[in-house]
């Protein structure tokens, strides 16, 4: 009965491949509207806050970004080592589409961090506990993909990746709380990103809507990423020739 | 087993006696980079001794990384990494006494030589100890999350950079907590949670670092 359902269907590249390509503009979409929703709430909805003038604006994408950027690397690392418990294949193609947008969400908090600080705190970069870790997760992520783009042999790079992912996904808390308790230990920094004021509702849905239209757009770039990840590797499959002679 | 795994060891010393000046750069090296900053900062006594325990802990770090890409890889060029795999013992032995023999040579030196370098920077006395005290604790947490990276990378062309970006990230927490137990000596607190917290760094890495490199080296070989 229930054995008629085929769940592993779509982990074989041929039958991911066409449905990818299917998903992505779905989600690419879904990412534009949100993205124009999550703009216009933060932009002219959202009141000016009380404190910080009009400069706070920018957190509806930085909150965002930081989010996915802790999400996107766990998620890498479990599909990481998915591919390296089951050898499956799309698995580990997963995880190495996935790292550069990882590493991209973690830049754009970083940068957009940076900009919301110069304004608020008077300065563009402070030895803050948050903007360490990002750091050193930003420094995790580059790791993880020049590992890769170093080894020739794919399945090497997918398994010699899936290690690292592994042994970085149980660093990171780890990490995490060293750089809190250094932070505080310290006391260096005057600012406190911990301490802020209660945010209005309007404020709150306009950076959940942003999460969201980041996280489709997360998708989105992770299956066409991954896509173009099977044609290499398949280049020389019967059915992948298809396409690529399709092609112009 | 254990016959096996005081082999290993009593092996890569006797090879690194053969060659003793491998062991004498890394040592060089640390000394060389903790002597540079006064030059680049300035002779503030007062300064120096505020920033003398992450000056210390860095140069150690960076130092330990040089010495990483030797851990493997002259075995795996001639082969004898392969003859480990096929060993009857288990491979993470071997490798832990890889990784012991590497530590005595490349990491338990910078111990002893860094009361020397405190001293040129003006630490006290229980400070100079915290020190050696820390390095002792924090030093193998290196070289076993370093031997993680060194499998993962053999015969790779671009190794050499490859190790310390993938390792340095994740050694902060052994930074942070190896220069605290010496800053927080200095100003007068205690050094102990610092000190437990990088024991319980240490612990997980020795029990679980050579194996994770023995599967990084059984990558690496297929």
């Amino acid at each position: 009965m229930s054995s008629s359902i085929n769940w592993f269907k779509y982990s074989s590249p041929p039958a991911f491949y066409p449905l990818a390509g299917l998903m992505a503009p779905w989600f690419l979409a879904l990412a534009a509207v949100l993205t124009a929703a999550g703009f216009y709430i933060g932009f002219f909805v959202a009141p000016t806050d009380a404190q910080q003038g009009e400069a706070y604006r920018i957190i509806y994408i930085h909150v965002a970004a930081a989010w996915m950027s802790m999400f996107l690397y766990v998620m890498m690392a479990f599909w990481a080592g998915f591919g390296l418990a089951f050898n499956t294949r799309l698995s580990s193609m997963m995880a190495s589409a996935i790292a550069p947008t990882g590493a991209l969400m973690t830049f754009i908090a970083l940068w957009t961090g940076s900009f919301w600080g110069k304004p608020t705190w008077g300065t563009w970069w402070v030895w803050d506990a948050r903007l360490t870790s990002e750091l050193i997760l930003l420094f995790l992520y580059l790791g993880f993909i020049s590992l890769q783009a170093a080894i020739d042999d794919p399945r090497r790079a997918d398994k010699a990746g899936a290690v690292l992912a592994l042994v970085g996904v149980v660093n990171v808390p780890i990490i995490y709380f060293s750089v809190q308790w250094w932070n505080t230990l310290h006391q260096g920094a005057s600012v406190s990103l911990t301490k802020s004021p209660s945010m209005a509702a309007t404020m709150l849905t306009g950076m959940l809507i942003f999460a969201l239209a980041l996280w489709m757009y997360s998708i989105a770039a992770v299956l066409m990423r991954v896509r173009s990840i099977i044609l290499e590797r398949e280049r020389h499959s019967e059915w992948a020739r298809k396409f690529t002679e399709a092609a112009p | 087993m254990f016959s096996a795994l005081r082999c290993v060891v009593a092996r890569d010393l006797l090879v690194v006696m053969r060659n003793k000046s491998d062991a004498a750069n890394t040592l060089f090296f640390f000394a060389v980079v903790v002597s540079l900053f006064p030059l680049g900062i300035g002779p503030e006594t007062a300064l120096l001794r505020a920033i003398a325990p992450g000056v210390v802990w860095v140069a150690a770090l960076l130092a330990s990384m040089l010495a990483l890409a030797r851990m493997f890889a002259a075995d795996f060029t001639d082969g004898t990494l392969e003859q480990m795999v096929l060993a009857p013992q288990p491979l993470g032995v071997l490798v832990a006494g890889k990784v012991f023999a590497h530590w005595l040579v490349s990491g338990f030196p910078l111990v002893l030589m860094a009361p020397l370098l405190g001293l040129q920077f003006g630490l006290e006395g229980d400070a100079v100890l915290m020190l050696v005290v820390s390095l002792l604790l924090g030093t193998p947490v290196l070289s076993l999350l370093g031997a993680v990276a060194a499998a993962l990378t053999l015969g790779l062309r671009a190794s050499g950079v490859l190790v310390p970006l993938i390792v340095l990230p994740l050694c902060v927490p052994v930074l942070i907590f190896g220069a605290g137990a010496v800053d927080a000596v200095a100003s007068g607190l205690a050094a102990g949670p610092h000190l437990s917290l990088l024991a319980a760094y240490l612990l997980p890495s020795v029990v679980f670092g050579p194996w994770v490199a023995s599967i990084a080296i059984r990558i690496a070989l297929e």
